[in-house]
């Protein structure tokens, strides 16, 4: 059987435990009519030895299919004669391979050759230690499942708390959850870790960290013409801060100023209908705004700087710039919004109830007690515009100009992430594993604005709670 | 808000509620309310209620919650002006001024009558800056001394610059309760309104709180001209001269406070004075 059948044969059995549960419980209480002097409700005993028939023989069939290909490769390759097993891993590799295709689909006509006999041979032992596997998988899962069943069944009694079992099965279901995100982060950091330290291997951190140039394109062959292979990020880095910075200076006093007007001002029918608009633009795709950027915003520049006499590039840094900034205002005004109503009305009555106007209440009242959420909404914003990469991939440009003119061409982080890696399938270059060296870095700054940001954001909850 | 039916039992049908009992005018009125109707959209709230605020004398508003009565002192300084659903009718004035008139200055009035809250509600500032917070914005002081000078005067007549002289810095926000509600105070009459409103100002507070800041609600009469809305029936005795009596948002009854706690003249003040209900 393959796994998905034995899925289905598996939720079977527990379905049928769960019946069998029931029934159990209830011949152990007696009847029906006493069952309620059961520790716990029949259905309860029922729920539980269905889970504990399924899942011990989910879990069986999950490490099985975790091991099985690599435990079978080892057994097929101690049959295999000694001098291929000899062989280095990479033609180990190719070797093995020809007889999982073999294997998989037997060619019938058999060369006269001695080792493509070996090898119909070997597939042939492949074929049969596969099958009894499937076999053993089967046979085990049923055995698994049927034990537990019959040990749970085994332990009720008219005492045995169903109940409480039961709250921590689901307890531990529950926890089992949230340790998938907690494991993907983890696994995600370890990945870009092993390779960015392959890549600190072959270039120095100190020049990565501190080098000013960055040009990552080496020559394959001795005749081509190609960059120097020089990986300073600081022009990445310095672009990323441009582009971001621009990003905030639009962002932060639009969202604010947008926030304090829906919040204080503004009807509340206004409100209805402006806060779902805002909360649409930050639905747009950012690819979409990279268009916009690109088509709309970047020519608008040029063109309006070609008039007052200034050299702006067709690929600005403040197209970019200032189109991320549109696309961060709903973050900020959301999320300043937030901060300004939870601000208590108390507050805002005391002041204005001492005759100051609202934009005095505003500014001396309620901005000041909002600050540090609104400092929290800043950050993640600002986290948000470093990690940004479809506007600036489409808008900021390529050459990496260490320039502090927004109207000069700059490139970001993200953009030469992508540009390394887009079309390539080896990360062994230095080229290629420089890409997980920013990815690292990026990731750490980003980490640590967010981690300082809820801690702002955690801080003034306690004050008013 | 009301429930009409579960307050009936109380209320035999032949209680008069169309007229108020007792005496609404004072001889010298600091401020008069003719006929307020007060509605929060359809629902009206307060139902043609009349009366005076005498000058330098504290009038109590008691009533069984939901009468209208907090509402009725919002009324006083157009606070509810903020509340974009409530709409007010009648005439109030203020000293023979309109106060709901087109061309008066809602800002301006709220200066002239400050409130004081239910729960006590410092600004997240220092001590002094709570207290300078009105003189600034009204520009009452011209320079670093006099704005020390009302800070510090104020304090004294709300009773607690002694607790405080030695950290006009600290957060006001770290005081005790009581303390927040006299510092609460002493920012009101640092703009030197010429009436306080008080919502149930010693709600919030136990009971040697509540005694601090009932005698200087009495010592505050002198200067100033106060409307307290209380829970308390004691408190309004203790505090007041004049007391009205609130019910689903009518005024059933006013006069001296001593004759409404020892006299009542209508059925549903005697009732709420004595316990009946509320």
């Amino acid at each position: 059987m393959n796994s998905s059948t034995l899925i289905f044969v598996i939720l079977f059995l527990a379905l049928f435990s769960y019946w069998f549960g029931i029934q159990r419980s209830v011949k152990m209480a007696g009847g029906i009519t006493k069952v309620k002097y059961l520790a716990s409700l029949p259905r309860q005993y029922g729920l539980l030895t269905a889970l504990w028939c399924g899942l011990p023989a989910l879990i069986v069939l999950f490490i099985w299919s975790a091991f099985e290909s690599s435990v079978l490769e080892s057994l097929l390759i101690g049959v295999l004669p000694a001098e291929i097993q000899a062989l280095p891993s990479a033609e180990l590799g190719l070797y093995l391979n020809d007889i999982k295709i073999i294997a998989a689909e037997p060619i019938l006509d058999l060369s006269s050759q001695n080792e493509a006999l070996e090898k119909y041979q070997a597939a042939n032992y492949l074929q049969n230690i596969t099958a009894n596997a499937a076999w053993l998988k089967s046979a085990l899962i049923v055995v698994v499942a049927l034990t537990s069943v019959g040990f749970i069944i085994s332990r009720f009694s008219t005492e045995f708390g169903a109940r409480v079992k039961l709250e921590n099965i689901v307890r531990v279901v529950l926890m089992a959850c949230s340790g998938i995100a907690v494991l993907t982060t983890l696994g995600i950091i370890l990945s870009v870790l092993f390779e960015s330290i392959q890549f600190f291997s072959a270039v120095p951190p100190w020049e990565f960290l501190f080098g000013t140039e960055w040009s990552p394109q080496t020559a394959m062959r001795t005749d081509q013409v190609a960059g120097s292979g020089a990986f300073g990020a600081i022009p990445l880095f310095a672009g990323t801060l441009l582009i971001t910075a621009i990003a905030m200076v639009f962002s932060v006093p639009v969202g604010l100023m947008t926030a304090i007007y829906l919040s204080q001002y503004a009807s509340p029918r206004l409100r209805s209908i402006a806060k779902p608009m805002l909360e649409i633009l930050a639905g747009v795709p950012t690819v979409v705004y990279g268009f916009f950027a690109a088509l709309t915003v970047a020519p608008f520049i040029r063109d309006t700087g070609d008039l007052m006499g200034l050299s702006v590039a067709s690929e600005s840094a403040l197209a970019a710039g200032i189109v991320m900034g549109i696309m961060i205002i709903p973050f900020v005004s959301s999320l300043s919004d937030d901060a300004i109503n939870a601000v208590p009305k108390a507050l805002k009555e005391g002041s204005l109830g001492m005759g100051a106007t609202l934009s005095e209440t505003i500014k001396l009242v309620l901005l000041p007690a909002a600050i540090p959420g609104i400092v929290g909404a800043i950050l993640l914003a600002v986290s948000r515009a470093i990690g940004e990469t479809m506007i600036v991939v489409m808008a900021a440009g390529m050459a990496a100009n260490l320039t502090a003119n927004p109207l000069e061409s700059v490139t970001t982080v993200t953009v030469q992430i992508v540009t390394l890696l887009t079309g390539d399938q080896e990360f062994d270059s230095p080229k290629t594993l420089a890409a997980f060296a920013l990815g690292l870095m990026l990731f750490v700054t980003t980490l640590a604005l967010n981690v300082f940001a809820l801690k702002v954001v955690r801080k003034y909850r306690e004050q008013y709670d | 808000m009301i429930d009409l039916s579960s307050s009936e039992s109380l209320v035999s049908d032949d209680i008069d509620l169309s007229k108020t009992v007792g005496e609404i005018y004072a001889d010298d009125a600091k401020m008069s309310m003719r006929n307020v109707n007060v509605f929060y959209d359809e629902k009206q709230a307060i139902d043609n209620v009349s009366l005076d605020l005498a000058r330098n004398q504290v009038t109590a508003l008691i009533g069984p919650s939901g009468c209208g009565k907090s509402t009725f002192l919002r009324c006083l300084n157009r606070m509810n002006d903020t509340i974009p659903i409530c709409r007010v009718e009648g005439d109030l004035r203020l000293e023979d001024e309109d106060i709901y008139a087109k061309k008066l200055d809602p800002v301006l009035l709220r200066a002239r009558v400050g409130m004081v809250f239910q729960k006590p509600n410092p600004f997240p500032k220092s001590i002094y800056d709570n207290v300078a917070y009105g003189p600034k914005i009204h520009g009452l002081a011209t320079n670093k001394a006099e704005l020390d000078e009302i800070v510090v005067s104020s304090l004294q007549r709300a009773g607690l610059f002694n607790e405080v002289k030695d950290r006009l810095d600290a957060p006001g926000t770290g005081l005790s309760g009581g303390q927040q509600q006299r510092l609460c105070i002493a920012r009101t009459i640092a703009v030197s309104p010429e009436v306080i409103l008080m919502d149930e100002p010693a709600s919030a507070l136990d009971p040697i709180a509540t005694a601090v800041i009932e005698e200087l609600i009495d010592e505050l009469r002198e200067k100033y001209t106060i409307a307290i809305v209380t829970h308390s029936m004691q408190q309004a005795a203790r505090v007041s001269q004049t007391t009205a009596y609130f019910h689903m948002g009518k005024l059933v009854e006013m006069g001296k406070t001593e004759q409404i706690f020892t006299n009542p003249v209508h059925e549903l003040t005697e009732n709420y004075i004595t316990g009946r209900f509320g």
